[in-house]
């Protein structure tokens, strides 16, 4: 439906005679209210999950994308020479801005979560690490390998991206998913306003009647519970959206805990982002009630 | 104002009336009488474009109603004064308000017109103004309709049993207050079993008595 946004603030500003025609009916309001407050706060987790996702895939592309790894294992009496090759090979590649091998301390921190940070890793085999730092438009993978297979026999090459693409194709998954909630949310907020608004008019048959009777027009009869619950949907949402707020503003930061459900919130500017959900349950609010109330008032005329 | 030209209505298959011409002029002044079910409050709302003809054409103010949307009916209706057997008041309302009812539907400011108190007063409520239609009693609710169904000066007034639950006493009032709304210049029809009533008007107006019996409208026994 298209939303002539004139009329939705000539219907915000309200006709407080109109209002009047219209007696209040608690169970619909409460319905409406209950029901665009826990949808707006379910809204916020699934934005803070889309927002949070999104900045995941953003970061794991973008670092993973800029690095790769050189293994290098090779017998104990070649493995300097091996090193020394592979730097080499390296330092020659366009593409490449950087090539530092990782010292047996960065090395040993790598392997803590498995072994423990006791590990004497000086008496071990442990095959050499190279961090590849690119630059511009990166290398040619085949044709490094290409290299390293002639002049460094034991190198192997890891460009990331077996690591990298499943990693970023969940998290784009997860984030589409977000935004399919909301969506899904939006559409529930609706259709449970809707069902509202029909209880609204069915019980309001009288005063429908009386109206009428009196020369109103369809717009204005429907007007009278459109504003009604485009109202109570705004503040319904506005509550529910601030408690949602608070609630991921609750959550352990990632600093304390770490972790990817600690980074489970909004960053910066994304704050505001919740924001827009309440604006928009009045909308959907305003489109449903509207489109319920001229399609009940058509079938009782 | 109003007219009916070979009009037939049937509900649920069954024929209410048919062949019906009727001519509503400006300034008439009628009574439409006849056996309970015979389709009087059916044919009044034909009037008032609340039903659609099954056959023939109704002419409201010269626009064909079959033709009309809602909102030109709606528009219409703001020409015709309703007063129902059962008022139909907004319950919640005060009895000001809901006479000030039409005026806010049609956006205009009932504090404007400065005759809402007269009108008020016309019809004797001016002590029942702030309450409820609830704590009225039948004569007071029936006036307090008719004040509704005149606030917007239409030219067309209908009333459907309009002293079905009051006394002889309020009747003749109401009666009266009719009268006065005809010699000002309103179309009037009144549908009524009360043949006293139609007696007393007729001793103060020029009447029109129309019969609706056995499917057909007429007048002084001729079919019309």
């Amino acid at each position: 439906m298209k939303i002539d946004l004139g009329r939705l603030f000539d219907l915000i500003a309200g006709d407080p005679q109109a209002d009047r025609a219209v007696p209040p009916t608690g169970f619909t309001a409460r319905l409406t209210l209950f029901t665009a407050g826990s949808m707006a706060f379910l809204a916020v987790f699934a934005m803070a999950l889309s927002l949070a996702t999104g900045r995941l895939a953003d970061r794991w592309s973008a670092e993973l994308a800029r690095t790769s790894t050189l293994r290098i294992s090779a017998p104990a009496d070649q493995a300097n020479a091996q090193l020394r090759a592979a730097i080499t090979v390296l330092e020659t590649t366009p593409g490449v801005a950087a090539a530092r091998p990782l010292t047996k301390d960065e090395q040993r921190a790598l392997l803590a979560p498995w072994f423990g940070p006791d590990l004497p890793i000086e008496d071990l085999p442990i095959p050499q690490l190279i961090e590849i730092i690119e630059e511009g438009d990166g290398y040619d993978p085949t044709g490094l390998r290409a290299r390293l297979q002639a002049e460094v026999p034991g190198a192997v090459l890891d460009d990331h991206s077996r690591w990298r693409e499943p990693l970023v194709a969940a998290a784009n998954r997860l984030r589409a998913l977000g935004w399919i909630a909301i969506i899904l949310i939006a559409g529930s907020t609706g259709a449970m306003i809707t069902l509202a608004a029909q209880a609204a008019l069915a019980a309001n048959a009288q005063v429908i009647r009386v109206m009428r009777l009196v020369g109103a027009r369809d717009i204005y009869i429907a007007g009278a519970f459109v504003r009604r619950f485009t109202l109570r949907a705004l503040m319904g949402a506005a509550i529910g959206t601030l408690a949602g707020m608070f609630a991921i503003w609750l959550l352990p930061s990632t600093d304390v805990a770490g972790g990817f459900l600690t980074g489970l919130g909004f960053q910066g500017l994304n704050w505001l982002w919740p924001l827009t959900i309440p604006p928009l349950a009045a909308t959907v609010a305003f489109a449903a009630t509207r489109a319920a109330a001229l399609r009940t008032l058509k079938e009782q005329s | 104002m109003i007219e009916f030209e070979n009009v037939a209505y049937s509900y649920g298959g069954a024929e209410l009336f048919s062949q019906v011409s009727l001519t509503l002029a400006a300034g008439s002044f009628h009574f439409l009488t006849g056996p309970s079910g015979a389709g009087k409050t059916t044919l009044l709302k034909l009037c008032y474009g609340a039903l659609q003809a099954t056959a023939g054409n109704v002419h409201l103010f010269g626009d064909d109603a079959a033709s009309m949307d809602r909102d030109a009916v709606a528009l219409s209706r703001r020409r015709i004064g309703v007063v129902h057997q059962d008022c139909q008041f907004l319950d919640h309302l005060s009895v000001t308000d809901n006479i000030a009812l039409p005026l806010t539907v049609s956006g205009r400011d009932a504090e404007a017109v400065g005759n809402l108190d007269d009108l008020i007063g016309w019809v004797g409520l001016r002590g029942q103004a702030a309450q409820l239609p609830p704590q009225l009693s039948g004569g007071e609710r029936q006036r307090a309709a008719l004040a509704r169904a005149v606030i917007m000066s239409p030219d067309v007034i209908v009333a459907d049993e309009p002293t079905g639950n009051v006394d002889w006493e309020m009747s003749q009032r109401l009666l009266t207050l009719l009268i006065e709304l005809n010699r000002m210049g309103k179309t009037v029809i009144i549908a009524t079993h009360d043949m006293n009533l139609i007696r007393t008007a007729k001793s103060q107006v020029s009447t029109r008595v129309l019969r609706l019996k056995d499917r057909r409208l007429m007048q002084a026994g001729v079919e019309l």
